[in-house]
């Protein structure tokens, strides 16, 4: 690691300004950003922790939505989310107790790690993702691995999920990190279903839009018989090839449905 | 037989120092003025290498000096301390191994140069600012491509990259071609034993330490074995007589073979204090330990079973590429030849054998001794074999192997591959698994779990281990370049407590708590009256060590026999005190008496007069009581066992989930029940961890791909189901005193080709045509091929 500057702001204007240096980065959880620095694959030079501002934490419900402030962490979210359970069985299956007790939700969003879990959760849920100067529709926020609608400078501030009238979150695990080999959430409101993957494809997190068209017309697992997902476009590691993710995400989508509740 | 003697399960004495962070390992120890260590790594697998410039690090703050291969001129390279003699009776071709890369880079990790600074940091900031000047090669990674005729070779003043292609038994082989000419069957597989890291849970460390005052030098290390590491550092690359050097591996948190072998950090270590005249540390980081921590296994095989029109066994060939990595490290050259070929005969009683390796030099990290060496490599080919001959011959896999057991009978049984089994009752083993894992009721729970929507099958082997490598003449004969004997002293202390100095070495082996027991057995005194002493060259008599599950065995044995000669010893100064024959007196539950009177004297009093002689036979004995041993065995020994494994397949994810496991062992006799299952679970977990998750892949550049817990899957508690032990059956090792035969290794060797199996037999009874899947069995590889 390198010689890096560390501050602990109590508000978001605080932070902000302490953002205003380009080579400075925002740390949430810090579940990514620490051992990258431990590595020496990424330099800061200065560390504004976001854990220091009381507004961004907390889970609050009302009017069937659930708003959780972007520094809540993994185990917050899952203990406290209990109108959403999808969404807090979810954040109670990420890494392990240690990662869930100091991961953050607005750090995994941020992040938008191609494996990690949240992304689905958001985008399937149509979740509006709240930062310190707007609001950014999940279909807009999320734009490819590691890459984010997030402007330099800008952090995430809350998430708001409009709670389904169903839900569930597959995962299965890729057997060394236990990130999402893949992952599928699906979710099923009044307006019709959302179906979101993530650890499959090289975009990051997408929208399965057949399955939702399917599935919004008859929310059953059997309605998927027929569908295939093509393998372009997925990936290939270790772990798994291109074909066998294309063909979990549909055995995950149809044990999602099955299991939403 | 005292509660707590030979047999009984008393619970460890190191765990609650282990488990409440009381432990001493090696990176615990911070000697005054230690400097710190970092090694620049190359990170490419095959290069010339130009130059090294330090000139701009070597001003970096806190640097004190910079080492690149320029330094170790005067230096031996690492020695190997195995030669093998290939078909032809030529030996192996062994190339030098540096301390630090000279003149060309040979494999991802291997060290550059060595920045010694005041703190680990600032050695790492000035590393960074060093200048490598390479000329990039084309790597040689596959050990087929590797043997090409016109293949770039890893050394160039070796003729080519095979080390050696070694015939076992050389004289067999055209009466071996000759079986398989005329066998009725001949089933024929091709597999993959794939290459794993060994991560202990402790990373490797070493200080080096020199004292001007008397020209000596210490070197603290997480070592197996301080004696062997001592004699192969002073002897061959330092220079530094045994009397001037002291090698100390404290606690130590698990070697899995890895920690067997003499490394370059360890001799930097040694080689820079001195230079420095200050102490210097290494720490290795996980990231580190990837790349230069030895790997194990890593074999490509084609194995062939030849029966006859009754399903005996009549003929078994093998042909074996074995991977060596860049350089020979301590052992590896043994391991696929006499740790491997000579246990192909297994269990069975197969006349004919033919076992070809070929050793291979690759651009990738040196592969060596791994949990088994050679065994599990061995175990895996066969019993998946006489799987697949069960499979194509419509015959009951339990039946198959029972049919060409050895009988018991038939023991000692010398086989056709050089080795003579003492003891083994393999059908007592087999029966016993069958019998705990209920074979019989298989099929309901198969049924239940197809109502689940999964597949569920069964698979069994039957191991045998050859344990405590020996004797010392024999392994010599076979180019070994080390003795393998073992060594105890016994120290009686006046007040009859005991010491005892033992060459084992403990890293989670539980020697502290089974050791002395065996003592409070022979003399009847309390376990607690007695402490084990190891792991420092200065206080303890030249062994070699604890690894091939050797150390109860072995070193097991040199104890006992001190122990003799301080109980004859005693019982003179018995005889002395009560004024009776030497021949009359008899040791029972800490007394000695004479038999046939109410005569009796105390261990203590008998101790007490050995230390302060006032009644005593000074004409016949000195004082004191201390005896040192020396033990060489007859053979090795041979433990053997039967594993069986229950798998549930998820059809729509290829995810195997482990159901059941049984292992029904033959250790012979058991000093300590309790940690011979531990030793069992262990060793099940690092195979089930083999056979499920672990492997280390390289990419065609030779850059390790697998290179972190991020994508080398270990085994968690969840991946294990409850292990079913047993050692009931037991067949007493006829060579040592105690009977013993080792249990260190056993799990890891029987359990991989016991889960193959039963994933195998699993899509077979779902009707999947498929006759074989490389470990590690992971879902993706699984519904690959049931979908191939």
């Amino acid at each position: 690691m390198y010689n890096f500057d560390f501050v602990r702001p109590a508000t978001v204007d605080e932070a902000l300004a302490a953002l205003a240096d380009e080579d400075a980065q925002p740390l949430s959880g810090g579940q990514t950003l620490i051992p990258t620095m431990k590595q020496r694959l990424n330099a800061p030079s200065a560390l504004v922790s976001l854990l220091g501002i009381e507004a961004l934490k907390g889970v609050k419900t009302s009017d069937g939505t659930i708003e959780i402030g972007a520094a809540t962490t993994h185990a917050d979210v899952a203990a406290q989310a209990t109108g959403y359970p999808a969404l807090a069985a979810l954040a109670g299956g990420i890494g392990d107790p240690a990662v869930r007790n100091r991961g953050t939700i607005g750090g995994s969003l941020a992040n938008n790690d191609p494996a990690a879990c949240y992304p689905a959760a958001v985008l399937a849920s149509g979740a509006t993702v709240v930062t310190s100067g707007r609001e950014i529709a999940a279909d807009d926020f999320f734009d490819g691995m590691f890459t984010t609608a997030l402007e330099q400078g800008e952090i995430i501030t809350a998430v708001k999920f409009p709670v389904p009238q169903a839900a569930a979150y597959m995962k299965f695990e890729q057997p060394a990190s236990r990130f999402a080999l893949c992952g599928v959430f699906v979710a099923k409101y009044a307006e019709g279903v959302r179906v979101a993957v993530t650890g499959a494809s090289e975009d990051g997190v997408f929208r399965w839009s057949e399955a939702e068209a399917a599935l919004s017309a008859t929310f059953s697992a059997s309605a998927l018989e027929g569908l295939s997902l093509s393998a372009e476009g997925m990936m290939t590691d270790l772990h798994g090839t291109a074909e066998y993710r294309a063909h979990l995400v549909k055995v995950l989508t149809g044990r999602a449905v099955a299991s939403a509740s | 037989m005292p509660k707590d003697g030979i047999g009984a399960s008393i619970k460890r004495r190191e765990d609650p120092r282990f488990l409440t962070g009381r432990g001493r390992y090696t990176d615990d120890i911070n000697l005054n003025g230690q400097a710190h260590v970092h090694f620049l790594r190359a990170d490419v697998a095959h290069a010339v290498l130009n130059g090294i410039d330090t000139s701009a690090a070597a001003a970096m703050p806190g640097v004190l000096r910079i080492f690149t291969a320029a330094d170790f001129s005067g230096v031996g390279g690492l020695p190997c301390g195995w030669q093998v003699t290939d078909r032809h009776g030529q030996p192996m071709q062994e190339p030098k191994h540096p301390i630090m890369a000279e003149g060309k880079i040979r494999h991802v990790g291997e060290i550059l140069a060595a920045v010694v600074a005041e703190s680990v940091e600032q050695a790492r900031d000035a590393a960074e600012a060093i200048e490598v000047d390479y000329d990039e090669l084309p790597a040689v990674i596959d050990m087929k491509a590797a043997c090409a005729e016109g293949a770039v070779k890893v050394h160039d003043d070796l003729t080519s990259n095979l080390c050696y292609d070694w015939g076992f038994v050389e004289e067999n082989k055209a009466a071996v071609d000759e079986a398989f000419a005329s066998a009725a069957h001949v089933t024929t597989l091709e597999l993959v034993n794939n290459r794993l890291v060994a991560n202990p849970m402790e990373p490797r460390v070493a200080i080096g330490d020199y004292a001007l005052h008397d020209d000596s030098s210490t070197l603290y290390t997480t070592s197996q074995n301080p004696h062997v590491i001592r004699l192969l550092m002073g002897a061959f690359v330092l220079g530094i007589p045994e009397h001037k050097l002291r090698v100390v591996a404290p606690d130590v948190g698990g070697g899995f073979g890895t920690k067997i072998f003499h490394y370059a950090e360890e001799a930097f270590c040694t080689f820079a204090a001195k230079q420095l005249r200050r102490p210097v540390k290494w720490t290795s980081t996980r990231s580190e330990a990837f790349i230069s921590d030895a790997h194990g296994r890593d074999h490509v095989t084609k194995i062939e079973l030849a029966l006859d029109s009754e399903h005996n066994f009549i003929a078994l060939r093998t042909d074996t590429y074995a991977n060596m990595g860049a350089y020979l490290s301590t052992f590896a050259p043994s391991v696929p030849t006499w740790l491997h070929g000579t246990l192909m005969a297994g269990n069975y009683r197969t006349p004919l054998i033919y076992v070809n390796v070929k050793a291979v030099f690759t651009n990738t990290v040196p592969v060596d001794a791994y949990r088994g060496a050679g065994r599990p490599e061995a175990t895996f080919q066969l019993e998946r074999v006489v799987d697949k001959a069960a499979r194509e011959l419509a015959l009951d896999p339990a039946e198959l192997r029972r049919q060409n057991f050895i009988r018991k009978d038939q023991f000692p049984y010398a086989t056709p591959v050089a080795v003579e089994y003492d003891t083994g009752d393999y059908e007592a083993t087999l029966d016993k698994a069958l019998a705990m894992s209920d074979y019989a009721g298989f099929d309901a729970r198969r049924q239940e779990s197809e109502a689940r929507g999964k597949l569920r099958g069964i698979g069994l082997s039957h191991y045998i281990e050859a344990c405590g490598i020996a004797p010392s003449n024999l392994v010599g004969q076979l180019g070994a370049r080390a003795g393998l004997y073992e060594s105890a002293t016994v120290r009686v202390n006046a007040t009859g407590g005991i010491v005892v100095m033992t060459g084992s070495h403990s890293h989670g082996q539980g020697h502290e708590t089974s050791f002395p027991q065996v003592i409070a057995e022979m003399i009847g005194i309390a376990p607690d009256q007695v402490e084990i002493v190891h792991g420092d060259t200065a206080n303890t008599p030249m062994g070699m060590g604890t690894y091939g599950s050797r150390s109860i065995a072995v070193g097991g044995s040199a104890m006992v026999r001190a122990t003799e000669k301080i109980i004859a010893k005693a019982k003179k100064i018995a005889a002395h005190l009560m004024e009776a024959a030497e021949a009359d007196i008899e040791l029972k539950d800490g007394a000695f008496t004479v038999a046939g009177t109410d005569k009796s004297v105390a261990w203590g009093d008998v101790t007490l007069a050995a230390y302060v002689p006032h009644n005593y036979p000074l004409d016949e004995i000195e004082p004191g009581l201390e005896e040192t041993a020396f033990y060489d065995p007859a053979n090795f020994t041979y433990p053997s066992g039967c594993y069986i494994c229950e798998v549930e397949v998820d059809p729509d994810t290829g995810r195997v989930e482990v159901q059941s496991f049984t292992a029904a062992d033959d250790f012979g006799n058991v000093i300590n029940p309790m940690i011979v299952a531990g030793q069992v679970h262990g060793g099940v977990g690092q195979g089930i961890g083999q056979a499920l998750l672990e492997n280390c892949v390289y990419d065609g550049d030779g850059q390790l791909l697998s290179a972190s817990y991020m994508d080398y899957a270990m085994p968690r508690a969840r991946d294990l189901p409850m292990i079913a032990v047993d050692h009931s059956c037991c067949t007493p090792c006829t060579h040592n005193p105690l009977g013993v035969k080792g249990c260190g290794e056993a799990g890891a060797i029987g359990s991989p080709p016991a889960l193959v199996n039963a994933v195998v037999d699993a899509l077979h009874r779902a009707g999947k045509e498929v006759s074989h899947i490389d470990m590690p069995l992971s879902p993706a590889r699984v519904w690959a091929a049931m979908n191939g």
